[in-house]
């Protein structure tokens, strides 16, 4: 700097290159005033506000972009929560009608075992009855047949009811002793 | 005088060889112009001119691209964007911040173009000539700059602090205080403008002269066997051109880069 000084002090010129020539400087102030009035004013401005506006054109369109992506989570999340009722709804209808059907199938099972055993019971009275009425009519069929046949064979009539009945009873009690004995025979032999 | 004149300003007849005459050096008679015309004692010349036209191309430039900007940017308005992004993010954001420096943008932003436009001026034909390469120049920009800065020192700081600031002023520092305040005052006051507009002023004005030297060469040399020396000043030529070209974009980056750190420290809390 000091060598330019000396150096330009120096050499035989008009001008000391160091010092500024005041029309210049003012000429040049002046240009540079020119450039920064339009750009400061008008240009500057101009493109601020379209950047701004290109800023928020853009983050308009993100944030709307990110709404519409909230949304659809918001949605895939209520049709997952949706779906995820639904199966246990249909879980829980499942699990009702197992349990509705096994209370229907047990009560129907007891049911019929009821109804069986009714019946059955029904059959043995019946039997009873029946094997009760038989054996009475039997024992009255028998005791005619033989006191008609005795009558025959005696060529008198028992007409004496107490004497025939008497007579009747002793030969049936005798016939069931000797069939009892029978049996009881015939099982110790086998 | 006429164009190839002020273009040149040497003896186009005078080839190596050639008795009688010489080799004109370029100096700083490279550097003054005579009148284009005169307005009473006022005397219009060529650096006046390109520095005019500078303003007329940065402020076309702009008007392109900016006058009638749209949120989707046509080819001229990205190309602006662009560049005002560069110097808006590159420079004043990261110097100053983009709260504290958003109020600086248009002055920066207006400094470097203009600065480099006036720089670019040296390879354009016919202009041909950095207009920066006139102390003048640089020294109203630099005038202007050291202006904000003491300015907004003095608003941020008041007087006492202002000068605290200018000053360096440290009591830590005991009995060298002192010197060194001294020291401080001249080297920010009076040594740091100087320095900002020489800076640029001289890296023009070296560089205007390789190129002038060299073309002025490679004329000189085209007699003879010289021609072969001619070629090589004329590559010399082609490669300074395009070196100065690059320089040209630096000076006025540094310019302003220097700008943005000056008004940086004058906001900045004191230290």
């Amino acid at each position: 700097m000091n060598a330019l000084v000396t150096l330009a002090s120096e050499v035989e010129v008009p001008e000391n290159p160091l010092v500024p020539p005041i029309p210049e400087l003012v000429i040049g102030l002046i240009a540079f005033f020119l450039v920064f009035g339009f750009l400061a004013k008008k240009l500057l401005p101009n493109i601020n506000k379209v950047l701004d506006e290109r800023r928020a054109a853009i983050e308009g369109g993100m944030e709307k972009a990110e709404a519409a992506q909230a949304e659809a989570q918001q949605v895939l999340e209520d049709y997952r929560a949706q779906l995820a009722d639904a199966r246990h709804e249909a879980a829980r209808l499942r699990q009702e009608a197992q349990e509705q059907g096994a209370a229907l199938i047990a009560e129907m099972r007891a049911e019929g075992q009821r109804q069986r055993e009714e019946i059955i019971a029904a059959g043995h009275a019946q039997i009873e009855a029946d094997r009760k009425q038989a054996a009475h009519t039997l024992r009255q069929d028998v005791g005619k047949l033989a006191t008609d046949l005795a009558g025959k064979l005696v060529g008198e009539s028992l007409e004496d009811h107490a004497r025939q009945s008497r007579t009747i009873d002793r030969f049936l009690d005798e016939l069931e002793a000797k069939s009892a004995t029978d049996t009881a025979k015939a099982e110790a032999g086998r | 005088m006429s164009a190839d004149m002020n273009t040149l300003a040497f003896n186009t007849e005078c080839h190596l060889f050639i008795p009688g005459c010489g080799f004109e050096a370029p100096g700083l008679h490279s550097f003054v112009f005579d009148p284009l015309f005169s307005i009473g004692s006022f005397n219009f010349n060529k650096p006046m001119l390109l520095a005019l036209l500078s303003t007329v191309v940065v402020v076309w430039f702009f008007w392109a691209a900016f006058g009638r900007a749209k949120v989707v940017p046509g080819k001229l308005q990205m190309i602006g964007e662009a560049g005002y992004d560069f110097v808006r993010r590159g420079l004043v954001y990261d110097a100053l911040g983009k709260k504290e420096g958003e109020k600086y943008v248009p002055f920066m932003v207006s400094l470097f173009f203009f600065v480099w436009i006036m720089n670019l001026w040296s390879i354009i034909p016919v202009a041909q000539f950095p207009v920066t390469s006139v102390i003048a120049f640089p020294a109203g920009l630099a005038l202007l700059v050291w202006l904000l800065w003491v300015g907004l020192t003095f608003k941020k700081h008041g007087f006492v602090g202002a000068f605290k600031n200018f000053s360096g002023y440290d009591k830590s520092l005991g009995w060298v205080l002192p010197l060194l305040m001294v020291i401080e005052l001249l080297s920010n006051l009076i040594i740091r403008p100087f320095t900002h507009a020489v800076r640029l002023f001289a890296n023009m004005f070296a560089g205007h002269m390789l190129i002038v030297m060299f073309t002025i060469a490679s004329w000189y040399l085209l007699n003879g066997v010289g021609i072969v020396y001619a070629g090589a000043s004329f590559v010399m030529t082609i490669l300074m051109t395009a070196f100065e070209l690059f320089i040209q974009a630096v000076q006025a980056y540094i310019f302003v880069l220097l700008a943005c750190n000056y008004v940086q420290g004058a906001l900045a809390e004191h230290h």
